[in-house]
């Protein structure tokens, strides 16, 4: 297709979520990687990152959240971050903390870090390094935390909550103010990949549901102009879905470990959908020309009632792969949505999940699992 | 009253939308000339009240006028932490 026949409507992507590896020493069982990881070998080289990323910028990319997996399990972590900058993006860093040394957070900082996410698995040490089936993970993040302070660095935390450590989502508030973060993001469990695997382990109950809202509008107030809270409140509990990705290509993409090209991160679940590598397709193709962008994309492709309804620019019909993993088809309407008839089976699952297993019973995240 | 640009958040040039934006941690601000002209002379040094001489002078407006605005807009950042605005 020659380029003026770009289609208009669509715009320019302004974040680009680079998944460096699928390799992370922790094995967290709400990890939202797909169950069939990406392994070493067929991992991206730095030279085809920097290529990514000169294409990215190009194409009107702005930020570059470099996750994984632990992209500190990659050694050539820093020369990814300086391609970054190099490209003109704002280099956002999402890790665990784990194989990050005070040498390497020197190393990131003059490669041009813009911001470090660091994540934590609970506020204790007990909770934290149980779910994340790490011993002594939680004291090596704090001695890292002190480390990114020290040097001066952005820090957000962040904290995915669930049934096993939502108790502790008070001292989430506190540990971040104290580790000097200026953000704070408290996501609760979304249920993709190894998550949906552990969803019944995982599911919150309404009564922690109800209670973490109040604690985070509560210390919202509290901590007003001190620290910044994002919260991702838990699907299954909610009356209207998310819009996605904020609308299927529409804002952001996602390119994965061995360089497929995703417009969100558990795309990769939809039964028949193809994906263009950055090794063989420019990003500006398969952004605006791509058939897996193209799939889900505006409001076209909308069964009813998501077609004729008066939320369909807000939420684009929610979460296709939640559809999918629920309702079983990646085309009906996000079955959080009571509008929608898809909502009893979630109603259902959320039943029969309230009797849910312990901790011990989850599936532990492992490569070749 | 001095404003400063926190770590983690700066000003760039969008050359493909030919637009100036802040870009923060998770956020990406859109800025329009006003934005642009008053965080641009954001330096971690200059006060308040001299920013708001150099941009009256430099939009021929009454310092007045533009002192509101200019107060409203880096006090409604600082409480996103976009901006720190030190005593």
């Amino acid at each position: 297709m020659p380029d003026g026949a770009r289609p208009t409507a669509v715009p320019p992507p302004i974040a680009l979520l680079a998944e460096l590896t699928h390799r992370c020493p922790l094995s967290c069982p709400y990890c939202s990687n797909p169950l069939e990881l990406t392994r070493r070998e067929a991992e991206l080289s730095v030279a085809d990152w920097a290529e990514v990323f000169r294409q990215a910028a190009a194409l009107g990319v702005l930020q570059v959240h470099l996750s994984g997996g632990e992209p500190a399990s990659r050694r050539d972590l820093e020369e990814i971050v300086a391609a970054a900058r190099g490209a003109g993006l704002y280099a956002n860093l999402i890790t665990s903390g784990i194989g990050l040394t005070a040498d390497r957070i020197a190393a990131l900082v003059a490669a041009g870090v813009d911001h470090v996410q660091l994540s934590v698995q609970g506020t204790r040490a007990e909770t934290a390094d149980r779910v994340g089936g790490y011993r002594g993970g939680f004291a090596r993040k704090m001695e890292v935390a002190e480390a990114l302070a020290a040097a001066g660095l952005a820090l957000t935390l962040n904290a995915v909550m669930h049934r096993h450590n939502l108790a502790e989502l008070p001292e989430v508030f506190d540990l971040a103010e104290r580790l000097g973060a200026r953000r704070v993001e408290v996501a609760c469990v979304q249920f993709q990949g190894w998550a949906l695997a552990n969803r019944a382990v995982l599911q919150p109950t309404l009564e922690q549901v109800e209670e973490a809202k109040q604690l985070v509008g509560a210390a919202r107030r509290d901590r007003a102009g001190r620290l910044v809270i994002d919260f991702v409140p838990p699907d299954y509990y909610a009356d209207l879905p998310k819009a996605c990705m904020g609308g299927w290509g529409s804002t952001g993409l996602n390119v994965a470990p061995d360089g497929a090209v995703l417009p969100c991160h558990a795309a990769q679940t939809i039964p028949g959908m193809v994906f263009a590598n950055v090794r063989e397709t420019p990003l500006d193709e398969i952004w605006y020309r791509g058939p897996a962008f193209a799939a889900f994309r505006g409001t076209e492709w909308m069964p009813e009632p998501c077609r004729s309804c008066d939320r369909r620019e807000v939420d684009f019909g929610g979460c296709r792969c939640q559809a999918l993993a629920v309702l079983g088809d990646a085309s009906a309407p996000d079955p959080v949505c009571r509008r929608t008839p898809g909502r009893a089976r979630l109603d259902e699952l959320l039943a029969a999940e309230g009797n849910a297993p312990g901790l011990d019973a989850a599936r532990w995240r492992r490569i070749g699992g | 009253m001095t404003p400063a640009l926190p770590p983690g958040v700066r000003l760039h040039w969008d050359a493909v939308r030919g637009t100036h934006v802040l870009l923060a941690p998770e956020r990406v601000l859109m800025l329009d000339a006003v934005g642009h002209a008053i965080l641009s002379r954001v330096d971690g040094a200059t006060a308040v009240a001299a920013l708001v001489a150099d941009l009256a002078a430099a939009f021929d407006a009454p310092a007045e006028e533009v002192g509101p605005d200019v107060t409203e807009f880096l006090e409604g950042l600082a409480r996103e932490r976009l901006v720190d605005l030190h005593a």
